[in-house]
């Protein structure tokens, strides 16, 4: 990384000293998309450790029936707290450090469209997922599930403050996802290094773009159900009020609105992650480019038509059962496209079984498997019987810790070393991959049956002698062991940091793609010159050339680079703070926080920011 | 990032998009604005299921009066037409014709909210409050955020009257100006739908 | 591979334990719930032919393409093949057919309202927390806990919710419907079997969530009709002046016997024939298959009232200290609420 010694070039037009900060004040003040991808990706670990607790309490506590180990009230507590952290805390967060990480490399640009706002978009999703989980330490803990059902969230069922902490927490990231799915639009439209057009780009790229346009469309939604959920609770609004004309299934209908895209946008990031993976250590270019392009943006469409088939026993009527059971399942249609063209990758290929690649391949026939129940839960007489069972909890997380983590662990192992100038360790790469892959599939596996014999979800215990028994203590031994992968990941990524910094550019020496053209960690500009586009892979096809750079589309010269800036830090200590106003009913806090934020909003409008100079001729590269 | 142009004597002619900074402002607001429409649309489907959700709170039909309602729309579409001139000052490059559209701008969008403020009161006044009923809760919240809308509208534009004065019409504040304006079109273009759908329907039953 | 192994271990199970014919969806003992494991199979037997084909494509190109030691040479770079990619999309979209079609005739045919069918037997059913109430407006009787039908009718139900929603599940005659409130869902189900069928409630409502079991017993029509009278009768009150005192005022507030008392609790009429005391302490004196930490009617009944905080936490029924119950009062109306049987 740059010395912070670097001060601005004398230039035509002379600017301020440079405000170059070091240790805790650099990572606070960052607008860099690295360091802003490490701070999500490290946060997002954290909250995964967390909800990993959460997870392996409430298997200890089904282990046998009847058990006492964890009262009924705390157990929906963990099955709240479990669910939010891991989607919200976790999984968004290690995929927004990727696409961070990743994205701009990728696409030969020198930073996302607007650095300040990523800034923002962290700091948010951070102290919102704090806010969320201070509520084990402080108050009440939200206990209504993940999805929040009116009335039992409401304030006639629910007055502590729990679920307040869920609204406002989840409002509070969800400013941060906004701004993250507007960030990356914008990059990939305005921002690609010349040549490449949209049809080069690499496939991490378009998941990144795809997922950001429902992300943009998705997250309004919740906005507007937390709103009502909040107003309900808070101002004694009635829109959930069944005794003063509410409604309880309109809250349903808003939250999948938002709910059912917000699982696409989890999951496609980790099918651009596994074409990367693929493609790089089978040494074969991508099978199918554009349709595995125009199936990722059917995927994205089509997931914005089926959101209630969440809500096939709520009652909708037989013709809304109907469409909603066939477009649920023409989503198999393009995700079946997606396998194949990922199996034909392999196929012909000189493939490396790298840790990455490990998962990448697991990947497959485990979503294989989530996606096959998940044409079996879209009809919706079958769903009569799966919904609300452990067949439904055997689904997504076959879909989400079989597909999008094993995607996410794969992504994690492959661009480290490009994040941190370090490989992770093949050997406990392998170690991961192999616990918890077996537990994985011994905790949930079983758990399809568990539906089908009787047992709903969300459930603190059960009754001996239904058959339950022998499953549940399979599924809860399979958690132990899936935690005991992750300790051994962690302990990778420790001892990663403890050998020095010296990888190559392109370290799995089979990079096709920009980023592996530049060192590891790259500079904090980026690219010295930008890079020239000649084809689709284009290092990869450089390298066929007999290139051993590609070439590049400007002179060198001053690179302009974005200032770090504290305001995105404080903006967000401001809503944190005002989320507390709120739900304790301190209006006067809440007002001060609110203004502390819209103040920042007004000091970033009036001073501008403009910006510093690197000469990377000057540069010391550390 | 290259080095960027600083405008120096002559400004391009679309100013706001002379710099790829002011391109992805306006490119990005554009997708905010998406997500707004979204987030509205979300807002007016809650509205619309619980319309008739009155319970023992006043009859709309004939808490709503028309009259009031349509002069604080053709308010606010003026306001939308002065930001329109505003616009078109700025791509001619006459800062000081630029300001003078900004001010009866923001005043009209000023004379909307008093309005609304006004309606408000007399509502709850008449039983009409956010704790009424299903209905009462919808419309608040709805045209509610709307209001909210248009009062962040009016402290932004005036802030940028502000920055005007100060910075002049340069590639950085033009994209602040511009996108300004499109939010400040958003906001007229989702009144004609609250006119519409929330008065308008609610007065034909 | 290793993964296989939980995999035949799964499906081990799976042909061991068709599951309870009480509880099971894999056991169907109704129409309904046949109709619904008929779609279920139609969907796996697809399905299984993706995941042979993907998982026997997968095995042979990991073996097949593994990369030798040594081998640095770059494999041919291939685009992509129009051919497959239809193959790949049209098939899977034929056998999306094979389940769409029986899936939206049974989606209408089972969505079919029997409510102004007079060969039908209409049941209201609200759900509280934590329990389940079942009204018959056609002989005007209630009862609570434990649906009684009969085999030769179809069932419609009418279900709200009291509270906060719940969902109506018995899985081992059909599918599941949420009850909300301030809304009323219609289904129905027939019972062709005569049995004691496990209900559970299937929507998050609480605490107690997990503890909201109910019955659903199938019988005889002549044994309904019997049933029904036994439920008509006027009430039947304890024989001691003194405990049908106490039963009165500290019981009959909120449960109703017979033709007296107040509807805010379950229905006790009959409550000695029933399975179960609170839906899940099995009366052992009562259920055909007794296990060995079942305890007697009476004793259930002493041990749900001393504590029901700690049988069911966060249910709204108070314990014996908080209505002034006395040991003696307890004892006498365990005791005569157990032997409060019907006839049928």
């Amino acid at each position: 990384m740059a010395t912070h010694a670097t001060h601005a070039h004398a230039h035509a037009h002379a600017h301020a000293p440079v405000k170059r900060y070091s240790g805790i004040l650099d990572w606070l003040t960052t607008v860099d998309h690295k360091k802003i991808g490490i701070l999500y990706l490290f946060a997002g670990l954290f909250f995964f450790l967390v909800g990993g607790i959460e997870a392996i309490l409430i298997r200890i506590q089904l282990i046998s029936p009847m058990n006492d180990l964890i009262p009924a009230d705390t157990f929906n507590e963990l099955i709240t707290m479990h669910g939010t952290t891991m989607i919200f805390f976790a999984a968004m967060p290690i995929i927004f450090g990727l696409m961070n990480a990743v994205v701009p490399l990728q696409i030969g640009a020198r930073d996302v469209a607007f650095p300040f706002l990523n800034a923002l978009g962290f700091w948010t999703f951070f102290f919102g997922g704090l806010l969320f989980n201070i509520s084990w330490f402080i108050g009440t803990v939200p206990d209504m599930g993940w999805t929040s059902y009116v009335p039992l969230a409401g304030p006639d069922y629910n007055s502590g403050v729990g679920v307040d902490y869920y609204v406002l927490g989840l409002q509070i990231s969800g400013i941060g996802s906004l701004l993250g799915g507007i960030n990356f639009m914008a990059t990939i439209i305005n921002m690609r290094a010349p040549g490449m057009t949209f049809m080069r780009m690499p496939m991490f790229s378009w998941a990144t773009f795809i997922t950001s346009i429902m992300i943009v469309f998705a997250f309004p939604a919740l906005t507007v159900g937390l709103v009502a959920l909040m107003f309900d609770r808070l101002f004694q609004a009635n829109f959930f009020d069944v005794n003063a004309g509410g409604n309880t299934v309109i809250w349903e209908h808003i939250f999948w609105l938002f709910g059912h895209p917000e699982v696409y946008i989890l999951i496609i990031p980790g099918f651009g992650i596994i074409s990367e993976v693929v493609s790089v250590f089978a040494k074969k270019r991508l099978f199918g480019y554009s349709s595995m392009i125009f199936s990722m943006v059917l995927i994205a469409f089509l997931g914005f038509m089926v959101w209630a088939h969440h809500m096939f026993t709520t009652g909708l009527g037989p013709v809304a059962n109907a469409l909603f059971s066939i477009a649920t399942m023409l989503i198999a249609v393009p995700t079946g496209v997606k396998i194949f063209n990922w199996l034909l990758t392999l196929w012909g290929g000189s493939i490396r079984f790298t840790t990455p690649a490990l998962f990448a391949i697991g990947f497959i026939p485990t979503f294989v498997m989530g996606g096959v129940t998940g044409v079996m839960l879209a009809s919706a007489p079958a769903d009569y019987q799966y919904h609300d069972s452990y067949f439904v909890v055997a689904h997504f997380h076959y879909v989400i810790v079989g597909g999008l983590l094993q995607g996410l662990f794969a992504g994690i192992h492959f661009w480290w070393p490009k994040m941190f100038g370090r490989m992770l360790n093949d050997t406990l790469g392998k170690w991961t991959f192999w616990t918890f892959y077996i537990g994985f599939h011994l905790t949930f596996f079983v758990q399809h049956f568990l539906g089908l014999l009787g047992m709903p979800r969300r459930v603190f215990t059960y009754l001996p002698h239904q058959g339950f028994d022998t499953m549940n203590l399979i599924s809860t031994i399979g958690a132990i062991l899936m935690g005991v992968g992750t300790v051994i990941l962690v302990i990778n990524m420790i001892q990663s940091w403890t050998k020095p910094k010296g990888v190559a550019n392109d370290p799995w020496e089979d990079g096709r793609t920009l980023e592996w053209t530049i060192s590891s960690p790259p500079p904090e500009y980026n690219f010295k010159q930008l890079p020239l586009v000649r084809a689709y892979d284009v290092w990869w096809k450089e390298k066929m050339d007999g290139n051993r750079e590609v070439p590049p589309a400007e002179p060198v010269g001053p690179i302009h680079m974005p200032s770090p800036s504290i305001l995105p830090f404080v903006m967000s200590v401001g809503l944190f703070v005002a989320g507390f106003g709120f739900m304790y009913k301190l209006h006067w806090l809440a007002i001060a926080g609110i203004g502390v934020t819209l103040v920042c909003m007004a000091v970033r409008s009036l001073f501008d920011d403009h910006g510093f100079h690197i000469d990377p001729e000057e540069e010391v590269h550390a | 990032m290259s080095a960027h142009q600083h405008a120096e004597g002559h400004l391009p002619h679309e100013p706001e998009k002379a710099t790829l900074e002011g391109r992805n402002k306006v490119l990005g607001f554009w997708i905010f604005l998406g997500a707004e429409v979204v987030l509205f649309g979300t807002l007016f489907a809650t509205f619309i299921a619980l319309r008739h959700r009155v319970e023992d709170g006043p009859d709309p039909a004939h808490l709503f009066e028309l009259p009031m309602i349509f002069a604080a729309t053709m308010i606010l579409l003026t306001s939308s037409l002065m930001s329109v001139f505003a616009v078109q000052a700025m791509h001619r490059h006459n800062v000081k014709a630029l300001i003078a559209w900004l001010y009866p701008t923001v005043l009209l969008g000023l004379s909307f909210l008093v309005l609304e403020i006004y309606e408000f009161t007399h509502y709850v006044h008449e039983g009409h409050r956010m704790n009424t009923s299903a209905f009462s809760s919808a419309f608040y919240t709805l045209v509610g955020f709307h209001g909210a809308h248009v009062a962040f509208g009016i402290l932004w534009i005036s802030l940028l009257i502000g920055q005007l004065y100060k910075k002049g019409l340069t590639v950085v504040t033009a994209p602040k100006v511009y996108v300004s304006m499109i939010y400040w079109h958003f906001i007229d273009v989702v009144w004609v739908f609250i006119f519409s759908v929330v008065y308008l329907m609610q007065k034909v039953g | 591979m290793k993964r296989i192994l939980p995999l035949f271990a799964g499906f081990a199970l799976l042909l061991s334990a068709c599951g309870r014919e009480d509880l099971s969806a894999l056991n169907p003992q109704g129409p309904v719930a046949k109709q619904q494991f008929d779609l279920m199979v139609i969907a796996i037997t697809i399905m299984s032919i993706v995941v042979v084909v993907v998982f026997s494509l997968s095995i042979y190109v990991l073996f097949r393409f593994r990369r030798r030691k040594g081998d640095k040479s770059i494999p041919k770079q291939v685009e992509g093949n129009h051919t497959l990619e239809i193959i790949w999309t049209v098939i899977p979209i034929v056998l999306l057919i094979i389940l769409g079609i029986p899936t939206v005739q049974t989606v209408f045919s089972q969505a079919k309202d029997y409510s102004d069918d007079p060969n039908a037997i209409q049941v209201k059913v609200t759900s509280y927390l934590y329990w389940w109430e079942f009204e018959y407006p056609q002989y005007g009787i209630k009862t609570a806990q434990e649906l009684v039908v009969p085999t030769d009718k179809k069932i419609m139900f009418e279900l709200t919710a009291g509270d906060v929603k719940h969902s109506f599940w018995i899985p081992a005659i059909g599918g599941k419907i949420d009850t909300n409130p301030g809304m009323t869902n219609r289904y129905y189900l027939e019972f062709p079997k005569e049995g004691v069928y496990r209900g559970k409630c299937a929507e998050l409502c609480g605490p107690s969530h997990a503890l909201m079991d109910f019955k659903a017993k199938s019988v005889s029509p002549e044994s309904f009709d019997k049933w029904v009278e036994a439920m008509k009768a006027p009430a039947v009150m304890p024989a001691d002046p003194a405990i049908a005192e106490a039963f009165q005022a500290k019981c009959l507030s909120c449960h109703a016997v017979g033709d007296q008392g107040g509807s805010a609790g379950p229905n006790l009429t009959g409550i000695g024939s029933r399975q179960t005391i609170a839906g899940i302490l099995y009366n052992s004196d009562v259920v055909a298959d007794p296990q060995k930490e079942d305890k007697t009617t009476e004793e259930n009944i002493k041990e749900w009232v001393k504590d029901t905080q700690k049988i069911k936490p966060g249910n709204l029924m108070p314990s014996a200290s908080d209505l002034g119950l006395t040991q003696e009062e307890l004892d006498g109306i365990a005791k005569y609420l157990a032997e409060y049987k019907l006839d049928y």
